[in-house]
This record gives structure tokens, sequence and C-alpha cells, in this order.
């Protein structure tokens, strides 16, 4: 396995604040990355600095051993796709919303007929192509804004605590359907969470950040059987009493 | 006057002039709104303030201000633009771009911010971000077109200032209502009163339906 993106001495603000500092973090190609830490960790700040909707202040990304700002942003976030804690679904039908990252690279009308209902299916929203946005529920809106991001076949997929929002049994569903499509598409993922049986359910391995500093990062195993630090001990233990 | 060929020409030069002072507010007004609502900019509150003022705008403050800038010795002078179509298009231009600029912005900003990051994460570009915004607010854009066409339609103290009511030339609707009344002949003003509703609202009613089938979408 070789990265797909490389981090090293990283060091970007939100507002008047540094939000995170990263020494080193790799993503490995097709792996699926469970970034977790407590809220205010820099979590999303991560993710917004992998989509270059935050410039770091200092820092290096590669992506694919290319420094991602060569490419204009744009070229460059069309390589991947963003989901976020919300589903931000826009006022148009389920169809139309699953086919705007595809319309924006001028992907041809056939293309987009093939593609948009197969993601609709295989997310399990094929029956609401022809709804509008404002008329399902937020479980529905989630696998919208899901099928939205997947069936842009993203070299990187971005997930902002995708299921914060969720009642739990809408949860549970969502997490299994996602993880079976993460496990069939091999589409490298990072994604953001608090929860960590959702992470160890989901991901390859995981990233502990924690007051915007990455404190740990390996498989669940390793980091649940040797902490790096007391306070990554304590988060570990505190998340686990308070899933259990 | 009476309702004849006259009275046909005044209706289509009033529609004339306030569609294109509409146009020429929406081509100023929405760029300008969404680059105050979305832009990284200095000073937004102070340049909203003068925006929202500018809403307000009494139209004889406008017409004076255009008509001392066109008139023959004043700044604009050589262009010749006093007392034409053109001088009464510029001044309802002042009047109603403000109105689209400010409910342009207003309309933006009512939008979830993380709505522009949820559209670049999806790949758009800047251009693709901001289409997709304007079509998010469609409803209150088409309302900021209906409140600047209502304005420049309706006003009638700047149109008579720098068009100067010239029969066959610069008569609009509104400046016609007022030399009938002042004639004395109130009959003629109340029609011309109520033609002047009726197109409004025929305009509106368009705008309206339109609107109201996107909200049904």
């Amino acid at each position: 396995m070789s990265a797909l993106v490389e981090l090293s001495n990283l060091l970007v603000y939100r507002g008047e604040r540094p939000a995170l500092e990263l020494d080193r973090l790799e993503i490995q190609r097709g792996e699926v990355l469970a970034v977790v830490g407590p809220n205010g960790a820099g979590k999303t700040s991560l993710l917004l600095t992998l989509a270059r909707l935050l410039e770091p202040q200092r820092g290096r990304i590669l992506f694919k051993g290319q420094a991602a700002d060569a490419l204009p942003a744009t070229a460059y976030r069309r390589r991947l796709a963003l989901v976020m804690q919300e589903p931000l679904l826009f006022d148009r039908t389920i169809f139309e919303n699953v086919a705007i990252g595809l319309r924006f690279r001028g992907v041809p009308k056939g293309e987009i007929q093939r593609l948009v209902p197969r993601w609709l299916e295989n997310t399990g929203v094929l029956h609401l192509a022809d709804r509008h946005a404002g008329e399902i529920s937020g479980g529905e809106a989630q696998r919208v804004s899901l099928a939205r991001a997947l069936v842009l076949e993203p070299e990187l997929l971005l997930l902002d605590e995708p299921f914060a929002a969720l009642d739990p049994p809408t949860r549970e569903t969502i997490l299994q359907d996602l993880a079976s499509l993460l496990g069939e598409t091999a589409i490298t993922t990072v994604f953001t969470t608090h929860d960590l049986r959702e992470a160890e359910q989901l991901s390859d391995r995981l990233a502990v950040i924690i007051g915007g500093r990455l404190r740990q990062a390996g498989t669940a195993d390793e980091v649940f059987a040797s902490p790096a630090d007391d306070e990554v001990a304590r988060f570990l233990n505190h998340r686990v009493a308070r899933s259990a | 006057m009476t309702f004849n060929a006259e009275v046909f020409q005044i209706t289509v030069l009033s529609l004339q002039i306030s569609a294109l002072a509409t146009g020429l507010s929406l081509l100023i007004g929405l760029p300008l709104g969404t680059l105050l609502a979305l832009g990284r900019i200095r000073g937004r509150a102070f340049l909203l303030s003068l925006v929202n003022t500018g809403m307000g705008l009494p139209p004889v403050v406008v017409g004076l201000f255009v008509a001392m800038t066109l008139w023959r010795s004043g700044p604009l002078g050589d262009l010749r633009l006093i007392y034409t179509p053109a001088a009464i298009v510029i001044a309802q231009v002042i009047i109603s771009f403000p109105i689209v600029t400010g409910l342009t912005a207003a309309a933006l900003q009512s939008l979830d911010p993380r709505m522009r990051l949820q559209l670049y994460g999806l790949g758009a570009s800047r251009l693709q971000m901001v289409w997709a915004l304007w079509k998010e607010v469609r409803l209150p854009l088409l309302a900021a077109l209906m409140a600047g066409f209502g304005s420049v339609i309706s006003e009638v103290g700047a149109s008579m200032m720098v068009g100067g009511n010239i029969r066959y030339q610069t008569r609009v609707l509104t400046t016609a209502i007022v030399l009938e009344t002042s004639k004395g002949r109130f009959e003629t003003a109340l029609a011309l009163g109520i033609l002047l509703l009726v197109i409004t609202f025929a305009v509106n009613w368009i705008f309206t339906s339109i609107q109201q089938r996107s909200a049904r979408r």
C-alpha cells in the first residue's frame, strides 16, 4: 500500500488561533482512515484542509506525490468529494442533487442518466429520485448526500461526522451500507467521528487528534492496546464508557 | 388626452424605460449584492448600510443629482442626455439597483454558510458555486426583481426632473398623471392611474407565477 496523501509539518489557523498542527500523517491508497477526537479537536479542520477549503499557514500536502497546491483549487477538488455532517441538500430534486457534481465536471447527459440512478440505488434511495429535497427524512437526506459524493467516484472521499445528526437505528443501517460500499469500491476515505464504535466498524486505521495535534495513528487494536499518552487513554476510556 | 395612439406610446415608453432600468439594475445589483454577501471584504457592514440606505433613496433627490450631472453646464453635460429617455433610465437605475443589491445580499446571507463549502467540496468552480447559490435563493431574487421594477415603474419625481415630461419624447405614465391632475383633468388622470396599476399588476403576476411555480418544485 502506498500513500495517496502525505501531510507534513502542517499548521492551520482558524481565525486567530491554531486549529491543527500535524507533524506527519499519511493516508494510504484504498484505506478508510477514521479521524477521532473530542469536539473542537481539529478533525473538521483536517478535512477542510485536505479539501483545500482551509489554506495552511505552513506545511505541505502531497497528493499522489505531487504538491496539492500545484493544481488550481478547483481541479484539485475535483479529485475528491466531501460529505458534511448536515446533508445540505440543494433546493431541487434528489436526482438533480446527486447529478450536481457531475454537472460541475461537465459530464455528458447520457453518462449522468446512467450514473445517478446507479448510485441512488447503491445507497438505497432510488425510489426518491423525483422527490424534492425538502420532502425526505434526515436519514434519507444523508443517504442522498453520500450518493452525491460517491457518484463522482472520487480518488479521496472526505466524510465529516456523517452520522452524527442521525438517530441510532438509522445511523446503524447507513453505517452498514456505507461499510459495504466502501469495501466494494475501495475508495480512499477519511472520515471524522467522535464515536469510537463507528470508527472501529468502518475504518482500517484510526488517527487520534486532541487539541489540534495528532497524538496517535494505527489500527484500532494498536491504539486501544497501547494508547500513546494519558490524554489519548482518557479519551478512549471516556468514549468507550459512553458508548457501552 | 384620450385613449389613443398617444396613450399607447406613453405606455410603451414607460415599460421600455422601466424594463431597461430594471435589467441594468439586475446587471449591477446581482453581482454587487453577491460580492457584498460572499466576498472577503473589509467594511462589509458599512457598505451594506450604504446599500440599505440607498434602498430608500427619495426619487426627487436622485432626480436632483442626475439633473445636476447631466445639465448642460454639468460634468456630463456634453453628452446631451438631459430631458431624454436615457436620462430617466439613468435615474431609475440609481433608484433601483440598491434595492436589487440589498435584497440579493440579504438572500445570500440567509443561506447556511456551509453550503458554499459543500459546493466547493463537490467540485464547483467559483462561478458554478455562485450560480448554484443564486438558484438556491431564486425566490427572494425574483422578489428583488419585482421590488426593483416596482420602484421605477411607479416613481415620478426623478422622471419629471431629468425627463422633463416632454410630449412624445419623455412623457411616461406617472408624469402624464401628474400633468393631467395639474390641469384638473381627473378622469384622464384616474384612467392613466388605473392603466399603470394594471400594467404593474400584470408584470408582477408574471413574475409571481414563475416564483410560485419554482416554490412548488
